[in-house]
């Protein structure tokens, strides 16, 4: 089993979700692909279960935040297939008023932690998570600390000035 | 004459056969020379202290030889590195459970106020959680500035008088952070 060609991957993939997913990059190699919602959980099903593929382990779960964009929170998955060493990538991109996406954890059991801290950091809820809670931070924070709007403590404190530690 | 140095009496009245002195005195005496330290060691701090527990800098000398790993008997907790505001509540009821009469000592930057880390996940310095009695600078302090922090802290002790710890003042103290 070597490594499958990129185009291979791509054109498996726009065969079997026709318009529903597009390619937006591959630095170094790495195929990166956008989808929506709606078919993410299906996309992810027919990667891990074909047999040609066998993408079988989730590496990665998580997301980033674009302010500029219309839709400015992209939930990401890397996918490694072990039994031809090709790596994937997936994103997915949301409204701030709409952050629902399906969850992972019904395919992976890895991602159930993936998708906490995802939660924890950015806010994106992951619908039919079986314990969708914060991981990393307390528990009552109200924020979601790794988005671009999150403003640093407090603006007006002077005690971290440089002049106080010799810088 | 040997060079072996021993602590100093405190003031008193002295003559032949007897010597008065005050009971604060007496007693603070002997507490600041056999303070029983609680290393609350979370990062880098941690590691600074532990060369000074070692065999040169032997803090030690000071009669702190028995570092406490359990509130029960120790007198000084000392807090050494970041602390999260996750480990706020672990670190408040470390303090609870330790007895009278008790100090505090937050070395280096992070304990003292939060340090480089001015982000949502630190806590801006210790005093936010539990009273304070001395913070040592530095990032990470030395281990002489760490000797100077416990020497600081016996100050206080050797000072303190008996009555300090029931009086409203320091009630009041404690109010302020919701410890009764």
């Amino acid at each position: 089993m070597g490594k499958i060609a990129k185009e291979e991957l791509l054109q498996k993939l726009s065969e079997k979700f026709p318009g529903q997913v597009t390619e937006t990059g591959a630095d170094f190699g790495l195929l990166t692909v956008e989808t929506n919602k709606e078919v993410i959980t299906d996309v992810l099903s027919f990667l891990k279960t074909d047999a040609a593929l066998q993408f079988i382990f989730l590496t990665d779960l998580t997301a980033i935040h674009y302010p500029e964009q219309e839709k400015p929170i992209g939930v990401i998955y890397h996918l490694h297939s072990l039994t031809t060493n090709t790596r994937i990538r997936i994103k997915v991109f949301l409204t701030l008023d709409d952050l629902h996406i399906p969850t992972a954890s019904t395919i992976w059991d890895g991602a159930n932690w993936m998708e906490r801290e995802t939660y924890d950091f950015f806010g994106v809820i992951f619908d039919g998570h079986p314990d969708l809670r914060r991981i990393l931070n307390v528990d009552d924070m109200t924020v979601f600390p790794m988005r671009k709007e999150f403003p640093l403590e407090d603006p007006n404190r002077i005690d971290k000035k440089d002049y106080f530690f010799g810088r | 004459m040997s060079d072996i140095q021993i602590v100093e009496a405190p003031a008193g009245l002295e003559g032949s056969g007897f010597f008065a002195t005050k009971l604060d005195q007496a007693v603070g005496l002997a507490r600041s020379h056999s303070l029983w330290p609680l290393p609350f060691a979370t990062s880098c701090c941690g590691i600074e202290f532990m060369a000074t527990m070692g065999s040169h800098y032997d803090l030690s000398r000071f009669g702190a030889e028995r570092l406490s790993f359990s509130p029960r008997q120790a007198d000084l907790l000392m807090v050494m590195g970041t602390i999260s505001k996750k480990m706020g509540p672990v670190l408040r009821q470390v303090y609870l459970q330790m007895a009278e009469p008790r100090w505090v000592m937050a070395v280096g930057a992070c304990a003292s106020s939060g340090g480089i880390f001015d982000t949502y996940s630190v806590l801006q310095g210790i005093d936010e959680v539990i009273p304070v009695d001395v913070y040592v600078p530095g990032c990470p302090p030395r281990p002489e500035a760490i000797i100077d922090g416990f020497m600081a802290i016996q100050k206080l002790v050797q000072t303190e008088t008996l009555r300090r710890r029931e009086e409203p003042k320091y009630q009041a103290l404690l109010a302020k952070y919701g410890i009764q």
